[in-house]
């Protein structure tokens, strides 16, 4: 009974409602792929569950960028490179998986290293070979990046709009680096043809099924995280930085650690969605660096109302979902239409989808006090003080 | 040396020859005054005397050109920084009610008492008895114990501003910076910060800055007069008010 109680308060009304969604996707989708006839409406195909795959890493990077941005007003226009990073060391070992299958059958170097006629591996490809090494890597790159990048910026008192022009400019630089072939990571190609993971054939359903699994799971974990840093004291800290980063100061927090701890750990979390999202589309290039994709993410958590996690996955999987549908059903004018979607959420609710939910649902329970965490929408009391 | 050094650990805080430029404007002009323990203190002046700037130097904001500034006789204060000063034990209160709008009232204390704030100690941080205890002896000394769970956001002008000595009280520090408390206030809502204050001076050093002549009044303390970015008259009320010096910049207008 304790335990159900203390688990009901770290998920929340919505968040459980979040978990259940996510346990039915969980369950369903394997099933009606399986099992459900192709001629049945409620079959689900391959390509589809690699697309639903596909949407739950995104959501993970909306949820990344949900507690940086949501709860400690970090604006990081550069999530992107995160995700790209992770993606780019799960990209590294499922190029050394493939051995002497490549087209070049070089049993140590990828084919396009062979092209470029090196002779021996570079040094920073060394251990990819072993999965575990890569998974550390995974954590190990992004997370290291965001604590340098920030430790300087933090230090520096770098906030607001300056700091997101920043996070801008680094994904820039590290999408014409990756762009060049002297980098070793496949230059404008990136990394592709993979083959296998663990064993397990890529192209095989029951591999395709095994890593959507593990993506739902991912994001389950990784809500339960971000909900446990939140609800935590360190949360309240966030959220006081957010509203009122001198009176924090002045009242003994070190600022800059927080914002460093919680940049970080969502960091990581972004470079795992990334390297989850690499095995299932078989391709990762220097576009996921572009600067669009991390200001789309950000458009993502707005829409589904920032400050909430919860909105932040509806945000990403909703977002992505209606940008599929509008490609298939309305292919001439699809990006008008998701221009339409982002202005309308912009003009007429502020707080996203979640935030139009909760209001729908506190005037018809008008006891219950929700979504109060979420920031509010007057934030001039900082640039006041 | 040595009378010095006996008369530094009498004091609170301790300014000697600050000066602050900006870009050749002299915020601060040779300023020296003390805060002896247990004092409450009135700084007054006209706008633009350096009221602010001086706070700034205190609590590790500004950095000084030149000058000593020691807290407790032997902090120097120009080489910290805001964290580390109020870790300290000096507190500050800003001139606009500067709180955490979307934390509970409860929660605003929670976040300002006095502890480990490092983050790691925040992320595993349990709520314990003597902290519920702590709060709410706080939230009756503001008279807030009745909307603990209100948002700060949804709170009145003055209640927030009391909120926010409430947070310098759960800090516990040893001074208390106050700027401007009752700007904005009604006339009761004044007199009801004149006697919170009076209590809180109790067992604490404090320092306001105030514009409010009937207020500095009520508190009847030891006023120090500022000018130009130094201090132009100290004593009691009714003493500076008399000086001519002082009627010619301030009060005589």
């Amino acid at each position: 009974m304790m335990m159900t109680a203390r688990f009901l308060r770290l998920t929340g009304t919505s968040g459980l409602i979040l978990l259940a969604c996510l346990a039915a996707a969980a369950i369903y989708v394997p099933v009606a792929n399986q099992f459900i006839p192709e001629t049945s409406l409620f079959h689900v195909s391959t390509a589809s569950v690699v697309v639903f795959g596909k949407y739950l890493c995104f959501a993970m990077l909306a949820l990344s960028i949900d507690l940086v941005w949501g709860y400690c007003g970090i604006l990081s226009l550069g999530h992107g490179a995160f995700f790209a990073l992770g993606g780019y060391a799960m990209g590294m070992h499922l190029m050394r998986e493939i051995g002497p299958r490549g087209v070049y059958g070089n049993p140590i170097l990828p084919d396009f290293m062979v092209f470029l006629n090196w002779e021996e591996l570079p040094w920073f490809w060394h251990g990819f070979d072993m999965f575990w090494f890569a998974m550390v890597m995974v954590l190990l790159v992004p997370g290291a990046l965001a604590f340098v990048f920030g430790f300087l910026a933090f230090r520096s008192r770098v906030t607001g709009v300056y700091l997101s022009i920043i996070t801008q400019a680094m994904t820039f630089a590290l999408m014409l680096a990756f762009f060049r072939n002297e980098m070793g990571f496949g230059g404008n190609n990136g990394l592709t043809d993979f083959k296998d993971v663990l064993g397990f054939d890529l192209q095989a359903d029951g591999t395709r099924i095994g890593l959507y699994l593990l993506s739902v799971l991912a994001l389950a974990l990784m809500f339960l995280i971000c909900r446990g840093i939140v609800l935590s004291r360190l949360g309240k800290v966030l959220i006081a930085v957010r509203d009122a980063e001198s009176r924090t100061r002045f009242i003994g927090y070190r600022v800059e650690h927080y914002k460093l701890f919680v940049f970080t750990v969502s960091a990581m979390m972004a470079g795992v969605a990334g390297a989850l999202y690499v095995p299932q589309i078989g391709i990762i290039n220097p576009g996921e660096f572009a600067p669009a994709n991390s200001i789309e993410a950000v458009v993502w958590v707005a829409v589904g109302g920032r400050g909430t996690l919860v909105g932040a996955v509806i945000g990403g999987i909703g977002v992505n979902f209606g940008k599929s549908y509008f490609t298939g059903a309305l292919p001439e004018i699809w990006l008008f239409a998701l221009g339409g979607l982002f202005v309308v959420v912009t003009l007429f609710m502020p707080k996203g989808i979640l935030g139009v939910l909760s209001q729908w649902r506190r005037k018809t329970a008008p006891a219950e006090t929700a979504a109060s965490t979420a920031p509010r929408t007057d934030e001039k009391a900082e640039e006041r003080a | 040396m040595n009378t010095l050094s006996k008369e530094l650990t009498h004091t609170v805080l301790y300014l000697d020859g600050i000066s602050v430029s900006f870009d050749g404007f002299k915020a601060l002009n040779d300023l020296s005054f003390v805060v002896v323990p247990g004092e409450m203190r009135a700084i007054i002046g006209p706008n633009g005397a350096g009221k602010t700037t001086m706070m700034d130097v205190i609590t590790g904001k500004t950095r000084p050109d030149v000058g000593t500034a020691l807290f407790a006789g032997q902090h120097d204060l120009t080489k910290l920084d805001e964290a580390s000063i109020a870790q300290l034990g000096i507190g500050r209160k800003f001139q606009r009610p500067t709180v955490f709008e979307s934390h509970t009232v409860r929660d605003n204390i929670v976040l300002a008492l006095a502890g480990k704030r490092t983050v790691f100690d925040t992320l595993f941080a349990r709520a314990t008895e003597e902290e519920a205890d702590r709060i709410d002896r706080v939230l009756d000394t503001i008279r807030l114990a009745d909307r603990a769970g209100t948002m700060a956001a949804d709170l009145s002008h003055g209640q927030k501003q009391w909120l926010e000595i409430g947070m310098l009280l759960a800090q516990d520090p040893s001074l208390l910076l106050v700027d401007e408390p009752v700007a904005g206030m009604t006339d009761a809502e004044t007199v009801q910060t004149a006697t919170l204050l009076k209590e809180i001076a109790k067992d604490h050093s404090v320092v306001v800055v105030e514009h409010d002549m009937s207020f500095v009044q009520d508190l009847g303390v030891m006023v120090t007069v500022l000018h130009e970015g130094s201090v132009l008259a100290e004593g009691s009320l009714d003493r500076v008010s008399a000086d001519e010096r002082v009627i010619d910049v301030y009060l005589g207008r």
